[in-house]
């Protein structure tokens, strides 16, 4: 039976994972919490408003209300990536060997690794970005589609175009599919090597959460009353096929989706506060936690898969031990 | 859309001001913000004006209007204000309510549909009502030259006829003459320098269906010649007076744009009780096909055999209605829905409206 180790956060959870297999909490209000040994609180920001764990899983690169962005390590130690611009961080990506992005509004900020800096210009509002896998290219999310473009080289944007707005954007693990969510309830994917529209609709609600399995053979979902998994082991992705349909709790909606770092186990948080593990193989389903005052705000693994950080909308957080 | 039930539970109550470049609103912004109420508030704007707004809590954002990919033109939401109500909400105990401030060229529908098409916002917040600020001095000019001041004045559930010391009273008669021939169902206010009792157009309750039309006990009394303006409870002016320095004809019908270059009509249609079923599928149709030219809409309707009040109110092709409070006893049965938009075909609308009858 799974236990839970309960982390006072207090107010709503914008992230909740492991720093070096710490757990750690950042909150909106702008603190972050690493729960080992004791709780220490560090103060990021007044008011956080993205967060991204780096590639490396040691650090989270976080936004704020004044447009500041800091890199917290597992140690606690902060470092000030730039400084305040006095607009919202909108959204934060982590690439490989230091690499971060942000957006404010309709301008993106690329930081590599050895700390240069590059401004890009969006015709509109950049909602999401997602580093490529090997990070040469950067996904940025706006109305209309998605404009890929190459971190370190001028050359011009590749455009995927899609009708409508999107709202963040994910790559597959094999870089071979970029897939965004929309303001509508749907997914949207391009095939990168053909540009092959792929339309994944059905959804009664918006989608907030994506994940893909470890090999990048399945992309879990949330907005709707299960999780929703898609197949993207075959060449022509989940084009044709029917998704998954895991951990059915009645009509309470699915909230987040975390896909275990190694197994095809799927964690499912919902917005009553419940936790549910599923198996794709046997459909085998397991309670993790159960109803709550607030919605699953994040959800993710650990590196080794035996510990889940979760949080609420209500400032619920905790560890799922499940071994 | 279909007409859905109100959701009660919506906790912030949004306040939205339009206004063209220069009629007060930042003005009115810092009049709400420094009055004496003891409530906080989070205020989001498009752009920072020159005169500063005494806030903690401002959030700038950049206009973004995103269309929906339902076949529907019209049905349009503006995704900045998606994105900061939700980042607003995570910190919820800072604010106690919200007002939008628009630049002067912002189309006010996007806006007050956010709030309605989307779920995540929806569930938050709740908009409470419309402002538009109008520069008594310009106004008539501005008319000639933007469609801007028309369209807010149009979609407003208040408007405050703002500078009014700076023209003469034939001047401000005319000018409110050609607001509330946009909108006769607009409360105005004549104000200089933006005061205004900050109860005149905070909490009003615009869009709740429980209160929608409660701001206006005579809303039902109008006669059928509903050209002639109505006031709110709150109309100072005296009518006789206002009639008679006002030669030009106020009907609807005439888009009169020789004279004062407006292009939004109303259209106010009244009757007896009506068929649930018959009216609800002619709504529907009326919304889904005009529903582009259609502003606002608002409407208290008596259903045979429905012992209660059913009120309606609409924006574009979204609809909303619901049974609001018995009827009491001595009030007469009547129905009375009003149409404020572009191109409405009165007669087709009279008509679908008069089969509608029980």
């Amino acid at each position: 039976m799974p236990t839970i180790a309960h982390v006072e956060a207090g107010s709503h959870v914008e992230w909740a994972g492991f720093l070096d297999d710490k757990p750690a909490f950042a909150l909106s209000e702008g603190v972050a919490v690493i729960a080992e040994g004791g709780e220490k609180r560090i103060v990021l920001h007044d008011g956080l408003t993205a967060a991204a764990p780096g590639r490396d899983g040691a650090t989270l690169t976080t936004g704020g209300e004044d447009g500041a962005l800091k890199r917290l390590g597992a140690d606690g130690g902060v470092a000030l990536l730039r400084g305040a611009t006095g607009k919202w961080v909108d959204a934060v990506a982590c690439g490989p060997a230091g690499a971060a992005a942000a957006a404010s509004g309709r301008s993106a900020t690329v930081l590599a690794g050895d700390g240069g800096q590059r401004q890009i210009a969006c015709e509109r509002t950049i909602e999401g970005l997602a580093f490529a896998p090997k990070g040469q290219r950067l996904a940025l999310a706006r109305y209309n589609g998605v404009e890929l473009i190459w971190v370190a080289a001028q050359a011009p944007a590749q455009i995927l175009e899609w009708k409508g707005a999107h709202t963040g954007v994910t790559f597959s693990p094999d870089g071979r599919y970029v897939v965004t969510t929309m303001q509508e309830n749907a997914l949207h994917g391009w095939r990168l090597a053909d540009g092959r529209h792929m339309r994944m609709t059905g959804y009664p609600a918006k989608v907030h959460s994506l994940s893909w399995s470890a090999r990048g053979d399945w992309l879990a979902s949330s907005g709707a009353p299960v999780a929703i998994v898609w197949p993207f082991s075959g060449k022509d992705g989940p084009m044709g096929k029917a998704p998954l349909e895991l951990g059915s709790m009645g009509r309470i909606l699915v909230t987040r989706v975390a896909f275990h770092p190694r197994e095809e186990v799927v964690a499912i948080g919902y917005e009553n506060g419940m936790i549910l593990a599923a198996r794709l193989g046997d459909r085998q389903e397991a309670v993790l936690r159960r109803e709550a005052a607030g919605a699953i705000s994040s959800l993710n693994w650990d590196r080794a898969g035996r510990r889940l950080a979760f949080g609420s909308r209500e400032g619920e957080a905790g560890v799922i031990d499940i071994a | 859309m279909n007409i859905r039930p109100d959701v009660s539970a919506r906790p912030i109550p949004v306040t939205v001001i339009t206004g063209y470049l220069g009629a007060g609103k930042t003005t009115l912004l810092n009049r709400i913000l420094t009055g004496d109420h003891g409530k906080r508030y989070a205020v989001i704007v498009n752009e920072f004006g020159e005169i500063g707004i005494d806030n903690d809590l401002i959030v700038e954002s950049d206009e973004e209007i995103y269309e929906m990919n339902n076949g529907c033109v019209c049905c349009t939401v503006r995704g900045d204000l998606i994105r900061v109500v939700q980042g607003l909400m995570k910190r919820k105990g800072r604010f106690d309510a919200i007002i939008v401030e628009t630049t002067g060229l912002a189309d006010p529908a996007p806006v007050a549909q956010t709030f309605f098409m989307d779920e995540d916002v929806r569930a938050r917040s709740r908009l409470d009502a419309v402002v538009a600020l109008v520069d008594a001095k310009h106004l008539l000019a501005r008319l000639k030259d933007s469609p801007e001041p028309e369209e807010q004045i149009a979609f407003a559930d208040v408007v405050l006829l703002n500078k009014t010391d700076l023209v003469d009273a034939d001047t401000l008669a005319e000018v409110e003459a050609v607001v509330r021939r946009i909108n006769p169902t607009a409360t105005v206010h004549r104000t200089e320098r933006a005061a205004v009792a900050l109860d005149h157009i905070l909490d009003r309750g615009a869009f709740d269906l429980a209160r929608i039309l409660e701001n206006d006990p005579h809303f039902l009394d109008a006669t059928d010649h509903d050209h002639d303006h109505e006031c709110g409870p709150d109309c100072d002016h005296d009518h006789d007076h206002h009639h008679h320095h006002h030669g030009h004809d106020h009907h609807h019908r005439g888009l009169d744009g020789r004279v004062h270059d407006t292009t939004v009509g109303t259209v106010a249609l009244s009757g007896g009780e009506l068929d649930a079923d018959i009216f609800m599928r002619w709504i529907q149709q009326v919304t889904q096909t005009d529903g582009p030219d259609i502003l606002r809409l608002k409407g208290i309707l008596a259903f045979r055999g429905d012992p209660d009040r059913f009120v309606i109110q609409g924006i574009h092709m979204i609809v909303e209605g619901d049974h609001q409070r018995p009827w009491r006893d001595g009030e007469e049965r009547r129905s009375r829905l009003v149409f404020i938009g572009r191109k409405l075909d009165r007669d087709k609308l009279e008509s679908g409206f008069s089969a509608c009858a029980a």
